[in-house]
Order: structure tokens, then C-alpha cells, then sequence
């Protein structure tokens, strides 16, 4: 086990002066067990993060350590660390013995030691029946899990995975997700799972760190980051169906203040949000947190013309058009709203999230 | 669903066989010819396709040599079929190790002018041994290499074909199975011995049978580099029992005829499955 410490790291593609940044001045810790999830829309950088703390990839300038060891400069087999590959990249002409034990075989592990390792791994995985099978005659689920196995067998101090379950079908994805989970609870082992999906990166995560064009936009719990983003680009990113945002004009009314735009109004108390001395702002409200209302004579809440529907079981998601600003709502699935119908929608103020306008950035005042 | 029709069935099996026997009728006559004697063959005008009784006679004749019953002399064929295995199989194996590895050093190492190394290689696909047979020669000579199986092989032995077919081959195999190589550990020669060359099998068999049947075939240069009886190889021994004297024991140059074909085709036959799974699968 160790933590991995990612210090000031750059990685540029080409060099001089066509040199492409595409992570800049990175910094992370992670700690020793913990299991990371780095998220980010395509082409972030996270992959290229990935993999060079495998070491696949040189890094530009910086520091990678893994433990106490600064790790720039060694091959990926002498960083002890295992990585699990998005298609699999297991050995076809090998047996599923033979693909999880090469590794190994070249470190000259004696061959009962192996052999122990691998039946231990294998058993943990339900692949003992599968061992003198060669790949190809596997399901694209048992593949990812001899995939998962080649990782384990080599006890390493870190689990590196790259989208893991992105080849996978729908149902098979959750079923891996949970023996992803389990895994890590079992062994303990310090993770980094880079993906693109934010329901993997919710459930599966300690810790998340979502990347945006090379640069880190938050590092939190998966509480912290859906329930206090820190820009308008992680409030937006995190959440389906995803989070209103709208810009609104401020008035300073002395013991309160009253946001509002062409979709409603809501009034805020000065002690949460840092308003002062601003007259517009971005308001974020997810689509869960709206709950219907009537309307009141104060005229707060949001007021919308419903344009879609869609039942989604539990809930029905409402598209709404207040004001010429496009907004999602969920409400119970026994209201049964019909189209062009008026809805009023009141959010609690702790549940409003305010951003910079121009700069994105959370108005949600430190917690004292 | 094609349409079935007993007329179209008769006449694709009339072209067919017509097609067939286009190809196998000199084969024929050559096996024929060389089961008959001398006599029976420059008598009858034209020859009889009835196979004679003078098999094992011919056949005799043409493996070990002697003297005809006419005071002909007949050079031994076996040895010169052995020196054409032994240059084939140099020539071919030769081919594979070296393309081999130079596919492997241009795919997979990063070194300055790889390319240029590339289309070097690629531009001597122009230049067959017959375009520059002068200055091999010269080179062979002054080696000392007349004579020689050196001087048989080597030369053949570097090949833009095979090395061009192995790169494409190694650009398919996937990233991620080097990348998982360097993470278990796996240095470049170990990558090369376990993963490569498995999963290059089907490949490689294609490439000997092809290779084979190139060197087993080669007629010109070793007309040009052997000079002593010993080193002929089989199918340069044909022409010259034409060559020699005015009175051409047909049966025997025909028995040897039929031997000089033998090893290519059981190359081939042997190696079918193989050779044609390389060729067409891309199954990895």
C-alpha cells in the first residue's frame, strides 16, 4: 500500500514552441487505501494523468511519487503498480492461466508461489473453472475480470484503471461496478480509476477529481462535489438530469436580497452568499430540488409553461419554459402534469447554488 | 438464392475440367515420359501417354546417377536436391529471422531516420537479384564466396516482401498489448519471444512457404556463383542434362523433373491450413 503524490506536473505534446500544454501545474495527494475516481468530459487529460503515473507516458515537468519514491524516471514494471486497460489488452495467444501469471513468470516468482497467487485471484474472481481457456473464448465480462485478475496476482501497491467498464453492456457495467467496489473493500489497495462517467465516478469514489482541460476544477467526496461545486462547470457536470443555470440580476434589499430573472425570483439572506456589491449572478438549482407550489402573493419561486415530459417511473422529469429560459424539474410520478400547463416551483434557499458570472466560480461563503 | 439449373451445372464443370487438365496434362506427360525408357520415348512419334514399365529404372537412374544402357552418363540428382534444401531452407528461414526483426526494430523502436530506413528498404523491392546481379557477383567473388552456400544464400537473403508484410502485420497488433507487456515487466526481446512471434505464427508459415518455393526455384544466380558439380542445386541439374550432349535420355531428365516438384508441393500441402489462415485471417 502507499499514497501517490502528484506535484506540480506538466505534460506538453511536441516541444519549443508548437509544444501543446495538456496538464498544467497539477497537484494532488492521495492517500494511502483511498480510491480515486478521475472524471472529466473527453480529451480533459485524465487518461494522459493516468498514465503517467504508470509511468506509459513521460511527464513534461514535476514530480510523480508513489510512496517515497519519486518514480519519474522508472519503467512501469518497477513502480509496482497494475493497470487495468479499457480493452482488456489480454494476450490471446495465452491461456487465462498464463495471461494472469506472466507477469510473474518474468518477475521469477517460484512457479508454486504462482500458482497459489493465481488460483487465490482467480477464486476471488469466480474464473477457477476458466483458468486453460484462451481469451477468445470469453465473455466481454470474465475477459474484464482476467483483466482484474493479471492486476491482483501482482499484489501491487497501486490499482491503476483506464475506463474499465466502458466495452462493456449496460447491466453488465453495474454488476462489474459492484465487484469493482467489493474488490477494493476486500484488499484495500490505493486506486486510480479514470472515466468518463459520473455515475461510476459517484458510486465507486472516496475521493473525486474532476478535470477540465488539463486543470483540476475540484477534488472532493462525491457529497461534496454534488452538494457544494465549486464552479459553475462542476455544478453543471455532476448530477443528471443536470443541474438549471441561469443568469439572474441581484438587488440589495438590506436584510435580504432578491435574485430574479425572466424565469421567477427567489430571495436569499446575506449571511450564505457572498452578493455584496454584485448585480448578477449565475443561480444553480437542480432539477430534484424543485418542488411544486402554488403561487404567492410575494411572487417568489420559479413560473414555467410545461413543454415535455418524461415519465420516468419513480418521477416524471418536466421541461419547462419560464420566461424564454429552458428549465428541468422532477416532480412524483402521480402528478401528472399535461403540456402548456402553468407550474410555480419554490426551492429552498439551501438549496441554491450562486457563481461568479464571469468567472464561475462558487459565492457559497466558507463554511465558518 | 441462386437458381439452380442442370445446364449451367454441366457447363461450369466442363470449364472446370478443361481448366484442369490445361494444368495438369505436362504433369502428366512428364510422369509418363518418366516411366518409359529412352528408346520407347525417341521411337514413337508422338509419344505413348501410357504409363511404361521402366519406373524404378528411371527414377534410379535419376537419384543416384550411372550409366545408361547406352554409355550415357547420368550426374546423381540427390545431392543436388540436398544442396537446393539447404539453400531453400537457409534462404527462406534466413528471410523470416531477418525481416523479422527488422519489422520489429521499425515498428516499435523510436530511432533517427526511421522512415528514410523504411522506404530504403521498401525502394529494394525494385531491384529484384536479377537487376543487380553484376555487382552481387563481383561482391560474392571477391568474398570468395563461389562455391559456397554462403554464396548460394546470402545474398537472397535480405527481403523488402517479407519485412514490409510483418510490419503491416505489427501495426495491427494493438497498443494496449505493448503497454501491458511494459506493465508486467516484459522487456523488448521478451515482448519480441512471447507475445510477437506467437501471435505472428500464421503469418511466419505463410511467409516460408512462399520463401520456400522462392529458393527452392532460384535458377540464375546459382548458374552464376557454382561452378562445381557438388553445389549444383536440382533445378539448375535439369538444364544442363539437356544441355550436354547430342542424345537426351528424356526419362531420366523427366524422373527428374518430377522430383525437382516434390518438395514445394509437400511444402505446401503440409503447410495449406497455416498458410492460408496467414494469408486471410486477421484473428488476434
Amino acid at each position: 500500500m502507499a499514497s501517490i503524490t502528484l506535484q506540480n506536473i506538466v505534460k506538453e505534446y511536441g516541444s519549443g514552441a508548437k509544444a501543446v500544454p495538456v496538464i498544467h501545474n497539477l497537484n494532488a495527494q492521495i492517500n494511502d487505501g483511498e480510491f480515486v475516481v478521475i472524471v472529466g468530459p473527453s480529451g480533459c487529460g485524465k487518461s494522459t494523468l493516468l498514465r503517467m503515473v504508470a509511468g506509459l507516458e513521460e511527464i513534461t515537468g514535476g514530480n510523480i511519487s508513489i510512496g517515497d519514491r519519486v518514480v519519474n524516471e522508472l519503467e512501469p514494471a518497477e513502480r509496482d503498480i497494475a493497470m487495468v486497460f479499457q480493452n482488456y489488452a489480454l494476450y490471446p495467444h495465452m491461456s487465462v492461466f498464463d495471461n494472469m501469471a506472466y507477469g510473474l513468470k518474468i518477475a521469477k516468482v517460484p512457479l508454486d508461489d504462482i500458482k497459489t497467487r493465481v488460483d487465490k485471484a482467480a477464486g476471488i474472481l469466480e474464473l477457477s473453472h476458466l483458468l486453460q481457456r484462451k481469451p477468445r473464448e470469453l465473455s466481454g465480462g470474465q475477459r474484464q475480470r482476467v483483466a482484474m485478475g493479471r492486476a491482483i496476482v501482482r499484489q501491487p501497491q497501486v490499482f491503476l484503471f483506464d475506463e474499465p467498464l466502458s466495452n462493456l453492456d449496460a447491466k453488465l457495467r453495474n454488476h462489474m461496478r459492484i465487484e469493482i467496489a467489493r474488490l477494493h473493500q476486500n484488499l484495500k489497495t490505493t486506486t486510480i480509476y479514470v472515466t468518463h462517467d459520473q455515475h461510476e465516478a459517484m458510486t465507486l469514489a472516496d475521493r473525486i477529481v474532476l478535470l477540465k482541460d488539463g486543470l483540476i476544477e475540484q477534488i472532493g467526496t462525491p457529497r461534496e462535489i454534488f452538494e457544494r461545486p465549486r464552479t459553475k462547470y462542476v455544478a453543471g457536470f455532476i448530477g443528471t438530469p443536470p443541474m438549471n443555470l441561469m443568469d439572474m440580476a441581484v438587488k440589495d434589499r438590506d436584510d435580504h436580497f432578491e435574485i430574479s430573472g425572466p424565469s421567477g425570483m427567489v430571495t436569499v439572506s446575506a449571511h450564505r452568499f457572498d452578493l455584496r456589491g454584485r448585480d448578477r449572478v449565475t443561480l444553480g438549482v437542480r432539477p430534484s430540488h424543485m418542488s411544486l407550489s402554488a403561487p404567492n402573493e410575494k411572487g417568489t419561486g420559479f413560473n414555467g409553461n410545461v413543454e415535455l415530459v418524461e415519465y420516468l417511473g419513480n418521477e416524471v422529469l418536466v421541461n419547462l419554459d419560464c420566461g424564454g429560459i429552458e428549465m428541468g424539474a422532477m416532480v412524483p410520478s402521480n402528478v401528472a402534469p399535461q403540456l402548456q400547463d402553468r407550474m410555480t416551483f419554490s426551492v429552498q434557499e439551501e438549496h441554491l447554488h450562486m457563481f461568479d458570472i464571469s468567472t464561475g466560480q462558487t459565492l457559497v461563503k466558507a463554511r465558518a | 438464392m441462386i437458381e439452380r439449373r442442370p445446364g449451367l451445372d454441366i457447363l461450369s464443370h466442363v470449364i472446370l475440367l478443361i481448366g484442369v487438365s490445361i494444368v495438369a496434362f505436362p504433369l502428366y506427360l512428364t510422369f509418363v515420359a518418366s516411366t518409359q525408357t529412352a528408346e520407347q520415348i525417341s521411337r514413337s512419334i508422338p509419344m505413348s501417354m501410357m504409363p511404361g514399365n521402366n519406373f524404378f529404372e528411371s527414377y534410379r537412374l535419376a537419384l543416384f546417377g550411372g550409366e545408361t544402357s547406352l554409355g550415357g552418363k547420368i550426374p546423381a540428382v540427390w545431392p543436388m536436391m540436398q544442396t537446393s534444401l539447404i539453400s531453400a531452407l537457409v534462404i527462406s528461414i534466413g528471410k523470416i529471422a531477418i525481416s523479422l526483426l527488422s519489422a520489429f526494430a521499425l515498428v516499435y523502436f523510436r530511432f533517427p531516420f526511421r522512415n528514410l530506413f523504411f522506404w530504403m528498404i521498401f525502394i529494394t523491392l525494385m531491384l529484384p537479384v536479377e537487376v543487380r546481379i553484376s555487382p552481387t557477383y563481383e561482391v560474392v567473388a571477391n568474398l570468395g564466396l563461389l562455391n559456397t552456400y554462403a554464396g548460394l544464400t546470402v545474398p537472397l537473403i535480405a527481403s523488402a516482401t517479407a519485412t514490409f508484410l510483418l510490419r503491416q502485420f505489427f501495426l495491427t497488433v494493438p497498443d494496449e498489448l505493448v503497454e501491458a507487456a511494459r506493465m508486467d515487466g516484459a522487456g523488448p526481446m521478451r515482448f519480441f519471444k512471447d507475445i510477437l512471434l506467437p501471435l505472428s505464427a500464421t503469418n511466419i508459415a505463410a511467409l516460408f512457404v512462399i520463401q520456400f518455393i522462392y529458393g527452392w526455384n532460384q535458377y540464375l544466380w546459382p548458374l552464376l556463383v557454382t561452378t562445381n558439380e557438388d553445389m549444383y542445386p536440382v533445378v539448375m541439374g535439369i538444364k544442363r542434362m539437356l544441355a550436354g550432349e547430342a542424345y537426351t535420355e528424356w526419362n531420366v531428365v523427366m524422373a527428374t523433373a518430377i522430383l525437382a516438384m516434390l518438395p514445394p508441393a509437400l511444402v505446401v500441402i503440409l503447410m495449406q491450413k497455416w498458410f492460408v489462415k496467414g494469408l486471410v485471417d486477421t484473428e488476434k
